[in-house]
């Protein structure tokens, strides 16, 4: 209900600027939401979307795996951790762009040159945050595993991983939307299709309601992907936690 | 089976960069079937000598040899549940070959019958302790090791709960360690009591109790508990 009323006074304040600016620099919600039918009836808007979010999915899942991987290893063996340690400084203050232009540059204008670049634009939180999990990890939790006994998949599953999980949720987290920013730049500078490009197009052409439309979906599907999957994920993993009565 | 413990020493390396001695030479055996206790003064050494008898600890002097197929099951100081698996689970997860049968009988000695499926955190200290109990009576041991299982508990339940433990190493040949603060626990428990000095641990004396667990009767153990006070004094 609350949520409502806040998105009404959004479309408000927007249809009130949008009278007194003109409908050049910023158009009514009317006048965008007929181009977002038009785009979904000819099929391009669905056409760009899914080829975003299929970026999206492929470099996320790509960095969260990896990123996660190294991030427990480090955390884990000091060894990776000093290894480790100048490259993630390196990867993290490395700015999206940089990473982009060169992917671009070395591995052509491709699919998997894009999918690359943003997978490390996101790589280096998803291990930070890990890592940090791995190093608050209950050692006597380890010991209890130890002295019964339990086979080594059996402990991580049952007693590492519930610690984990909540490290590994807020990595998601900030990395969905670490991921949502990168894939348009990638789009926008290489690719041929997606969200980014059709925003690059309509900035060419300053085409304000067709960015506005674009951009708009795409902000309502990260909030429908974020209300959908990444709360209630978080929620499944804290539900052993006693909650206020 | 047979656990054989001979430590020659264990030593930290304390923030400051000293060295600081913990235990001193210290040397047992316990046969199956036998309880051994350990009886000292907090902060002698007894959870470092614990840790090296499980393994968990590696850097020390000496030699611990327990049969490598010897099943352990442990009731730590603090519970040591996981939060997020429910009582159940927490005892499966320990002992996955613990039949229905033998877990419903174990949840009914211990009065958890109606906490099976609730989460650790909703639990009191002393229910964690029994779930604790619960999780290493599951796993069947051939070492039973018990760090002070009976702490914080109101008097009656400890005492149901001790002769628990006393049936359950008469049921089976289970070699158990014992470590308490409380006289009246070791002697109604153990066979062989190991007196421990204050930092760094030595064994003090070995007091054997002859006469079998279930026939001391209240005389006895007053008697038993007179000449250990006497002991104790002596070694002040």
């Amino acid at each position: 209900m609350l949520r409502l009323v806040s998105f009404a006074l959004f479309l408000a304040i927007w249809w009130i600027a949008a009278l007194f600016v003109g409908a050049a620099k910023l158009p009514s919600p009317p006048a965008v939401l007929d181009i977002i039918i038009a785009e979904a009836s000819n099929g391009a808007l669905f056409l760009h979307l899914g080829a975003t979010l299929a970026r999206v999915a492929l470099a996320f899942v790509l960095a969260m795996s990896l990123g996660s991987a190294i991030g427990y290893l480090m955390g884990r063996v000091k060894l990776a951790d000093r290894l480790g340690d100048p490259w993630l400084i390196l990867l993290l203050n490395l700015p999206a762009l940089v990473v982009i232009v060169l992917a671009y540059i070395w591995a052509g204008l491709t699919e998997a040159a894009a999918i690359a670049a943003i997978a490390i634009n996101k790589l280096p939180t998803a291990i930070v945050t890990l890592r940090e999990g791995t190093r608050a990890l209950d050692r006597s939790l380890d010991e209890m595993a130890s002295v019964f006994a339990m086979p080594r998949w059996r402990a991580f599953r049952h007693v590492v991983l519930p610690q984990l999980a909540p490290y590994i949720a807020a990595s998601a987290r900030s990395g969905l939307s670490l991921v949502w920013k990168i894939v348009l730049v990638a789009e926008l500078l290489g690719r041929p299709n997606g969200v980014g490009f059709e925003i690059g197009v309509a900035f060419q052409l300053f085409d304000t309601p067709r960015l506005l439309a674009y951009s708009l979906t795409f902000a309502a599907v990260v909030l429908v992907i974020e209300t959908a999957l990444v709360q209630p994920f978080e929620a499944r993993a804290s539900r052993w936690r006693p909650r206020e009565a | 089976m047979r656990l054989k413990v001979d430590i020659t020493g264990k030593t930290f390396r304390s923030a400051a960069g000293g060295t600081q001695e913990v235990l001193a030479p210290v040397s047992f055996a316990l046969q199956s079937g036998e309880v051994g206790v350990l009886i000292g003064p907090s902060g002698c050494g007894k959870s470092t000598m614990l840790r090296i008898i499980l393994g968990l600890d590696r850097d020390f002097g000496g030699h611990v040899s327990r049969p490598p197929e010897a099943r352990i099951g442990m009731v730590f100081q603090e519970p040591r549940l996981l939060p997020w698996r429910s009582v159940e689970q927490n005892v499966r997860l320990a002992a996955p070959d613990v039949t229905d049968a033998k877990l419903a009988e174990l949840f009914r000695i211990l009065e958890l019958e109606a906490h099976r499926s609730h989460f650790p955190g909703e639990l009191s200290l002393g229910l964690a302790r029994r779930v604790a109990l619960a999780r290493a009576f599951a796993v069947e041991p051939d070492l039973l090791v018990l760090d002070e299982p009976l702490a914080s508990l109101d008097d009656a339940l400890a005492g149901r709960l001790r002769d628990e433990i006393a049936t359950l190493v008469a049921s089976r040949p289970v070699m158990t360690l014992l470590v308490t603060h409380s006289l009246d626990d070791a002697i109604r428990l153990g066979d062989r009591l190991f007196l421990l000095s204050p930092r760094p641990a030595r064994i003090v004396r070995e007091v054997p109790i002859a006469i079998p667990r279930a026939e001391r009767s209240e005389s006895e153990l007053g008697r038993i508990r007179a000449e250990l006070a006497a002991l104790q004094l002596e070694s002040k």
